[in-house]
């Protein structure tokens, strides 16, 4: 299991950051930390295009966490 | 909840409504091939205030105010308003003056690059041309860790400045509100400043690109980074059908006219064109956004975006005190070296501000 926060960081930041975690653990699944609908939409098409599946779990108000799991 | 703007069909639709939008605002009064110019919009409002005194390009454009207070009415309704920033503010401020003084040589923004080709400018191709090697040098950065860093949550309030700021601006416009005899409020009597649609069409107009725009998150650069960076076409379908739908629109109107020589508000310098769009969408991609969609991220209360912005209205002041900004004519004296000294600037931003990936 990789974390990665991407709190308080702007497009594209988080997108980079979760494309090089995936590249760098091709076969983990990724938790991406994140505070904005931007980031979440951005990181779930990225995701897809991947063809990695998409969960998305609320933590608090603001922040969501994205669990990607690449494709068997 | 589920946002439909964001999908690639909602994303098509806003770049159409931008590109008809914008072809309409010309016909019925904007100037030539600049429907919608944030970099020259910011600039009129910059002369509007004083803050330049070149008497052809003031005047306060309602369709800047409305960007900013659509994209705050719809960040509110759809829960996204959050005020947030302290991600590098003066360096953020900096790439926005630097960003400007590019376009300026060029003459527009990314906006008005794409509506310049839409109506048969020629010199735009080496502004495209120019942004997107720009945004190739961007992405470099971006791939080996560049970040301006984290911003963080701020009081409820801040995120009220720049549309409050917009707000008065408006109400300047509308009541013609005069300081001192003659000016400011300063407002063109001829050339590109004094052409303008109707306040009320320019002003709706505003608020409807502004709204669409910030549920869509349109950006003329995120389009071309994310086609670069991680072959992501969603955003370059919006700028497609920008371009696409502005060109039908303007046969449509009888705007188009295709050339090199003699188009509005364009010059012919193609080294310039080209490097000076080098510098904007260098500065752009440093900044993690066109400055149409700074304007909506302001609007959205991203404290950041906001100094981007105050940054690119600077940039205009000194653009023509200085004698940077281009004219019909040609570049001007200082323009070049000005455009050099920008991108010197951001390339050292870019190599110093890199964080090696944990």
């Amino acid at each position: 299991m990789v974390e990665v926060d991407v709190k308080g960081l702007s497009c594209p930041i988080p997108v980079v950051k979760t494309k090089q975690a995936m590249e760098n653990n091709p076969k983990d699944t990724i938790t991406v930390i994140l505070d904005s609908n931007v980031s979440r939409e951005n990181i779930s098409r990225l995701a897809e295009s991947k063809k990695y599946s998409v969960k998305v779990e609320q933590i608090s108000g603001e922040e969501s966490k994205l669990i990607l799991t690449p494709p068997a | 909840m589920k946002n439909i703007f964001s999908s690639r069909t909602g994303i098509i639709i806003v770049g159409a409504i931008i590109g008809i939008g914008a072809a309409l605002l010309q016909y019925l009064g904007n100037p030539g091939n600049m429907g919608i110019c944030v970099a020259c919009f910011e600039r009129d409002i910059a002369g509007a205030l004083g803050l330049h005194r070149a008497g052809i390009v003031q005047y306060l454009r309602p369709e800047i105010m409305g960007f900013v207070l659509g994209a705050f009415a719809a960040a509110l309704f759809a829960g996204e308003y959050k005020p947030r920033g302290g991600s590098a503010p003066l360096v953020r401020f900096f790439l926005g003056m630097f960003a400007m003084i590019g376009a300026l040589v060029f003459l527009g923004c990314p906006w008005r690059m794409l509506l310049r080709l839409a109506g048969g400018d020629g010199n735009a191709i080496l502004g495209i041309l120019g942004l997107v090697f720009g945004i190739f040098i961007g992405v470099q950065f971006l791939k080996r860790g560049f970040t301006l860093g984290r911003s963080y949550t701020q009081a409820k309030a801040t995120g009220w400045i720049m549309p409050g700021f917009m707000l008065a601006l408006f109400l300047l416009l509308v009541f013609n509100v005069q300081f001192a005899e003659g000016g400011p409020i300063f407002s063109s009597v001829e050339g590109p400043g004094s052409k303008h649609a109707p306040i009320f069409v320019s002003i709706i107009a505003g608020l409807i690109i502004g709204t669409l725009a910030q549920r869509s998150r349109f950006c003329t650069m995120g389009a071309f980074r994310d086609a670069m960076m991680t072959k992501d076409f969603h955003l370059i379908s919006g700028v497609g059908a920008l371009l696409l739908f502005a060109f039908l629109a303007n046969l449509i109107f009888g705007q188009f006219n295709a050339g090199f020589e003699g188009q509005p508000i364009a010059h012919t310098n193609h080294v310039w064109n080209f490097l000076s769009m080098t510098l904007a969408g260098l500065a752009f991609a440093l900044a993690g956004g066109c400055p149409g969609r700074q304007l909506f991220m302001s609007g959205e209360g991203d404290l950041d975006a906001g100094v981007f912005v105050i940054g690119m209205i600077t940039g205009a002041a000194f653009a023509h005190n200085f004698s940077l900004a281009s004219s019909p004519k040609g570049v001007a004296a200082f323009g070049p070296i000005a455009v050099i000294i920008g991108l010197v600037f951001c390339l050292v931003i870019g190599f110093t501000m890199l964080q090696k990936a944990k």
